[in-house]
């Protein structure tokens, strides 16, 4: 049954992911990348990790492919000319995957080739019947590796500045609010106050 | 086959039927919803509601039900119909997944997960696709003007909501529902975090979009906004959609705040209460607040709406889980 179950996802990401790629349509493009997500999740659940397969979903599919969805919507994409520029990518993207593929592969092969390493790997999962792998995760993420995610953290908020540092240009003739000014109108001059009797309205 | 039948077959009728005996109650609650809505916001209005269709017009949900099935569906030419009529599918089949983890009484619960608010949190963050689809599918300025709309007010009110479980999740020491509700036994998460259970119930207006933050379907400005192209059954999806949600974040600010199934004082006239009856009167309690607020509040701007997401709710809930955090820590009161 789990056999089943894991080469439906399996099946279903590759599926969904080879048709990101293929779409005709960026925005069914983005809608296959969310399947895709989604069929990921439940690989971890699978696993044992529903910690991950949930974050997978509120993160990726709940914040990031919205953004993405947002932007593809909002550009003005013709998938002629889209087409015209994929021999001319193909090249870059083939090289993006083999290095990818090839340090994948470097990953397993260090586990198969090195014994001790899989002493390390094992000694950061408790058993599921001891800890709820939410609890592991806490455990060490905040303990072993606080210097780590916290460095994380500071890459994130450091790309989140110069994003902003990058798109705001202050405009000049541009028409504001002011929200302390508009708060602090006396109610006089906004709001007349009236006394209404009880289901009789005014 | 007898292992067949006991090993697949039985469980899976056994999870049929728990899940039609959660949806049907709640397809009822929505109808019945919509009804009480109309009689709430009449009696604010001095108006008198629906009264026509049987005693007190109590049938009313049924003549709009059975209208909006008879009606033809009608699709736009310029639409891409796969995803018009998908959307409305994803908006209905969200709103009720979520209700799988809802405990309504000790132990009443499809599936008692130990990630169940991060479950509920990604299936209500998923809302937003059943409406960004729609609006970019009807091939309408209207229609794509709301869902973009949409899109940015859920996008930046989770934020809020998320730092908000949070702080319920530091006091109750849990990710699963029904061990926060009982975690709520002395003393319920609305009074020590009272400030969070209001913004909880704010953010829950945003996130559903209701008023005074129904800036996605604002009929002066966008006409129906993302639902303008839809008619008939698929019109009604979006609409028991957005009910079933309405009725899923009550009971969810129900089981952060309000203790859930638990009575009130447990004494004895309130405890012989079983608990599903509490559950549904402090549903029905919050659902009330959110039918009273659409009946006294004005639309907010757009520039407000997000100004009060991210300059006012996400600095405060933030920092109302440091000082959680803190508190619980020197005070020696964090769970294990």
């Amino acid at each position: 049954m789990t056999a089943f179950v894991f080469y439906l996802f399996a099946a279903l990401a590759i599926a969904s992911g080879a048709m990101v790629v293929t779409a005709r349509n960026p925005v069914h493009s983005v809608l296959f990348l969310i399947l895709t997500f989604f069929n990921v999740a439940g690989l971890f659940i699978l696993l044992g990790a529903e910690f991950v397969a949930m974050i997978m979903v509120i993160v990726y599919v709940g914040a990031v492919a919205v953004l993405f969805l947002f932007v593809v919507m909002m550009l003005d994409i013709h998938a002629v000319t889209m087409r015209e520029g994929f021999l001319k990518i193909l090249p870059m993207g083939a090289a993006v995957a083999l290095v990818l593929f090839a340090e994948m592969s470097l990953v397993f092969a260090t586990w198969m080739m090195a014994p001790d390493l899989d002493a390390v790997r094992a000694a950061a999962e408790p058993p599921l019947t001891e800890m709820s792998n939410t609890e592991a995760i806490g455990s060490v993420l905040y303990t072993d590796y606080i210097y780590l995610f916290q460095m994380a953290g500071i890459v994130l908020l450091i790309g989140m500045i110069g994003s902003i540092m990058l798109t705001m240009r202050a405009r000049v003739g541009v028409k504001r609010q002011n929200p302390h000014e508009q708060a602090t109108r006396p109610i006089s001059d906004c709001i007349e106050i009236k006394k209404v009797a009880t289901g009789k309205g005014v | 086959m007898a292992e067949f039948w006991t090993e697949f077959l039985w469980p899976l009728i056994l999870i049929l039927l728990k899940i039609m005996a959660f949806v049907m109650p709640l397809l009822m609650a929505v109808a019945y919803l919509t009804y009480a809505e109309r009689k709430v916001i009449a009696a604010m209005h001095l108006r008198k509601g629906p009264n026509v269709v049987g005693p007190f017009g109590l049938l009313q949900p049924m003549a709009d039900g059975l209208k909006l099935f008879i009606k033809e569906t009608v699709v736009p030419t310029g639409a891409n119909p796969v995803v018009f009529l998908l959307a409305p599918v994803v908006t209905f089949v969200l709103a009720l997944v979520g209700w799988a983890v809802i405990p309504v009484s000790d132990g009443w619960v499809i599936a008692d997960i130990n990630v169940g608010i991060l479950y509920l949190f990604a299936v209500s963050s998923l809302g937003i696709y059943g409406i960004i689809m729609a609006g970019w599918a009807s091939n309408s300025k209207y229609a794509f003007l709301g869902g973009l709309r949409s899109a940015a007010q859920m996008v930046s009110y989770e934020v809020s909501i998320g730092f908000i479980i949070v702080t319920v999740l530091i006091t109750a020491g849990s990710l699963n529902l029904s061990d926060i509700v009982r975690a709520q036994s002395g003393l319920w998460f609305c009074i020590p975090h009272f400030p969070m259970f209001v913004l909880f119930m704010i953010s829950a207006l945003a996130e559903t979009n209701r008023t005074p933050f129904d800036l996605p379907e604002a009929e002066s400005e966008l006409v129906g906004g993302y639902n303008t192209e839809y008619s008939a059954m698929t019109f009604a999806m979006f609409f028991l959609g957005e009910y079933a949600n309405m009725i899923l974040m009550s009971s969810l600010a129900v089981i952060l705040f309000l203790g859930g199934w638990l009575p009130p004082v447990a004494v004895a006239p309130f405890t012989w209460v079983p608990g599903v009856i509490w559950f549904a009167l402090k549903v029905s309690a919050v659902l009330f607040f959110y039918l009273w607020a659409r009946a006294t509040l004005p639309r907010y701007r757009y520039d407000q709406l997000m100004r009060l997401g991210w300059k006012v709710f996400l600095p405060l809930s933030l920092a109302w889980v440091v000082l959680t955090s803190v508190t619980m820590y020197l005070c020696g009161w964090l769970p294990n």
